[in-house]
């Protein structure tokens, strides 16, 4: 039951559809189903299929399958794509809720979108299982494969059996005189060839690129590679990848670096393609899309500060200047293996407010009042019995649904501001709400208003920061799969057997890929050595099993 | 023998793949990516309050701290703060300490809600957001109890009610 023992002598393990060494086949049955050979894993005995009894076995056998590969990779492929209709939750504008933003965006969809869990999909937990399923299916099927398979390559006898010549695809049959000065002939031409030749009993193995069989595992290998670098990217400290809004003239601690490092921004510069300005081979291109509409560049200047000391958030930190940098679009600060890129940008973001204190109907003005939108004072002096006092402020305004002035956020994008003034004939002051092109006088006619004075604005840069230990690792994954890409690719297993038989010469050939290739080769190695063509079965087969007979060759 | 050998070689590349598979889900999933874990150390840091006066968190070593992170436009911070005043009054007495981290506003706009709900535990402005960074909170309301030992007992995110909030002022009890 545990081996099978040709009649050459070779034992052969359980499982195995032709002999090892001779190549005899196996399991007779087959033979009268099909007239070839099916060659592939070199008809040997996949593991899996043959032990299923415990637990551990039954798992192995699972993930062996390819069936089971492919249907993991068709599930995770159709999951993916149905993470691409709708917007991933991370990408929501901020401030909603997700539940409610799908449903109300896309409808009865969009809820179900949500419901099943689409709305974080590639970081959901039954994704990331799939993925390492896929993972698991991948080490477990080519572990699978590729040692039978090189313990099939390893033991192959040169002396094969007329059965397992018979039904290769490529076979012939010649009757010559002169056999040993033929056979010299072809062995010649296969060294000319570059083949690695042995030689048992006046038979011939010739062979080629055996090493293009090991492709699709080395490419595996490279996978798993990847796989593990992705992995890495979970375990603390591997990978940090944060997003900072930094306003100029702001010092802010950088994000991911625990408290260490500090950044300013000293000008966000956006610049465009200006007619004129530019060389003039842009000018085209300007014209076509108009002045000042293409972009330039996108720029920080930044300079880098260290802490000095232990780290204790919210003390005021000691630091220490590191460099000055212009971060551009792809020329990103590197500091520490950290990397700031500038990513995105805001313009204009309200910074200082101006208001003059004035008579509605004199016009006459008592004074300016500045107000730093990002820390305003309470109360402004303005001399001369003349007083301003801002009762509220809201940075973001808007009404909430009970009416009232309410912030939607703390950045002053839309200020608004209630103001008491006061005044010598008005001690007790007039409350006025101010927001942008709006004045409220709630408490009647008031003689004094806050007039709008000027505006001070500045850019705010969007930066990513980055630190990754995985690159590397990816990336010699990457490169890991691409070699063994191109090593099953590029080359070609090939092998051709020549044989004496009952003073006849068979020939037999076989190839993983390009028979075309191998049949040209053939025709070379055989011109002038009087021995037939071989012919292609397979070609036979298609034509005389039109019926139910049809199938397809091995891959 | 050959098929025992299978067998345990079979066994530790199962477990080798279920252990990796097992460490990424587990580390993305049950360990909060955040820096401050329950059971970890609370980061320390130090603010001063609206009446100019430092708190350092280590300080409060000893006493239960109900560490709450907010913004005046945050209507669930809202509603939970007249419920926090109020167990503040009973708990304050029991060794519970409540700080309010605001997330960086104008101190006029803190100093009105305040005044408006009569805020009574310290409240501190984190103008540079150094405490939200280590703190990592992104959502609000947040909210981290700390034992008296300094530990993260328990992390909310999200609104509490008066009943909640009562439960967990009594859980970091010293």
């Amino acid at each position: 039951m545990e081996h099978v023992k040709c009649e050459c002598g070779h034992v052969n393990p359980h499982g195995t559809a032709f002999c090892e060494s001779c190549g005899k086949p196996l399991e007779e049955h087959s033979e009268t189903k099909k007239q070839l050979l099916d060659m592939r894993y070199e008809g040997s005995a996949r593991r899996s299929q043959t032990y299923n009894k415990t637990i551990i076995d039954k798992i192995w056998a699972f993930f062996s399958s390819v069936k089971v590969g492919v249907t993991l990779i068709v599930i995770t492929l159709i999951a993916s794509a149905i993470g691409t209709i709708f917007p991933q939750e991370m990408y929501l504008p901020p401030n909603v809720s997700p539940a409610e933003y799908y449903a109300d965006q896309y409808g009865w969809l969009g809820k179900l979108y949500y419901q099943l869990g689409f709305n974080n999909l590639y970081g959901s937990w039954w994704y990331m299982l799939l993925i390492a399923s896929i993972g698991v299916s991948l080490v477990i099927c080519s572990l699978d494969r590729v040692i039978p398979l090189y313990r099939a390559l390893k033991q192959q006898g040169v002396t094969r059996h007329p059965n397992f010549l018979r039904r290769q695809r490529l076979f012939s049959v010649s009757q010559v005189a002169d056999m040993d000065g033929v056979l010299k002939r072809v062995k010649e031409n296969l060294a000319e060839r570059r083949y690695h030749i042995r030689e048992e009993n006046g038979n011939i193995l010739a062979e080629k690129g055996r090493f293009s069989r090991w492709g699709p595992y080395v490419n595996h290998i490279g996978l798993i590679i990847f796989l593990i670098g992705a992995m890495l990217r979970f375990v603390p400290g591997m990978y940090v990848d944060e997003v900072m809004w930094i306003r100029e003239g702001e010092t802010k601690e950088i994000p991911g670096t625990h408290g260490k490092y500090f950044l300013k921004s000293e000008k966000f510069i956006f610049e465009t393609y200006q007619k004129g300005k530019d060389n003039e081979v842009f000018n085209a291109a300007i014209d076509r899309v108009g002045n000042g509409m293409v972009a330039k560049n996108y720029q920080t200047n930044v300079v880098l500060y260290k802490r000095i000391g232990p780290v204790i958030a919210g003390e005021e930190p000691k630091l220490k200047k590191i460099k000055e940098y212009k971060i551009r679009v792809n020329e990103p600060l590197k500091y520490d293996h950290y990397a700031l890129y500038q990513v995105d940008f805001k313009q204009n973001e309200p910074y200082k407010m101006a208001f003059q204190l004035m008579d509605k109907t004199s016009g006459k003005t008592f004074g300016t009042v500045d107000i730093n939108l990002h820390n305003p004072e309470a109360s402004y002096n303005l001399g001369h019995g003349y007083r301003v006092e801002l009762l509220s402020y809201f940075p973001d305004f808007y009404f909430d649904e009970d009416g009232n002035p309410a912030t939607k956020s703390k950045i002053p994008n839309n200020p608004a501001f209630v103001f008491k003034m006061f005044a010598p004939d008005k001690p007790k002051g007039e409350v006025s709400f101010v927001a942008i092109q709006q004045t409220i006088e709630p408490f009647g006619n008031n003689k004094y208003k806050m007039a709008f004075a000027g505006l001070e604005t500045r850019n705010v840069s969007g930066l990513t920061v980055r630190r990754d230990f995985t690159l590397w690792i990816l990336g010699l994954g990457g490169a890991v799969f691409m070699i063994g890409l191109i090593q099953g690719m590029y080359w070609n297993h090939r092998r051709i057997w020549v044989q004496r038989i009952n003073g006849e010469v068979w020939l037999a050939a076989h190839t993983n890929k390009n028979w075309f290739g191998l049949k040209n080769e053939i025709r070379r190695i055989l011109d002038g050595t009087g021995l037939a063509m071989p012919v292609d079965q397979a070609d036979r087969e298609k034509n005389a099993g039109q019926g139910g007979q049809a199938h397809g060759a091995a891959q | 023998m050959k098929k025992q050998q299978r067998l345990i070689m079979r066994t530790v590349i199962l477990l080798l793949l279920l252990a990796a598979v097992g460490y990424t889900i587990y580390a993305n999933f049950f360990t909060e990516k955040a820096r401050v874990t329950v059971g970890s150390t609370a980061p320390d840091f130090v603010l001063t309050d609206l009446n100019g006066k430092e708190h350092r968190l280590s300080d409060y070593r000893g006493k239960g701290v109900f560490l709450n992170f907010w913004g005046t436009w945050c209507k669930p911070c809202e509603k939970e703060m007249p419920y926090i005043n109020a167990q503040y009054g009973t708990y304050k007495n029991e060794g519970v300490e409540v700080l309010a981290v605001n997330v960086g506003e104008t101190k006029l706009s803190v100093q009105k809600f305040a005044d408006r709900f009569g805020l009574t535990f310290p409240i501190m402005i984190d103008r540079e957001d150094q405490v939200m960074n280590a703190y990592d909170v992104n959502q609000l309301p947040a909210t981290f109890l700390i034992d008296k030992n300094g530990k993260v007992k328990k992390i909310i995110t999200g609104t509490m009610t008066e009943e909640m909030v009562k439960q967990y002022m009594e859980s970091i009890k010293p």
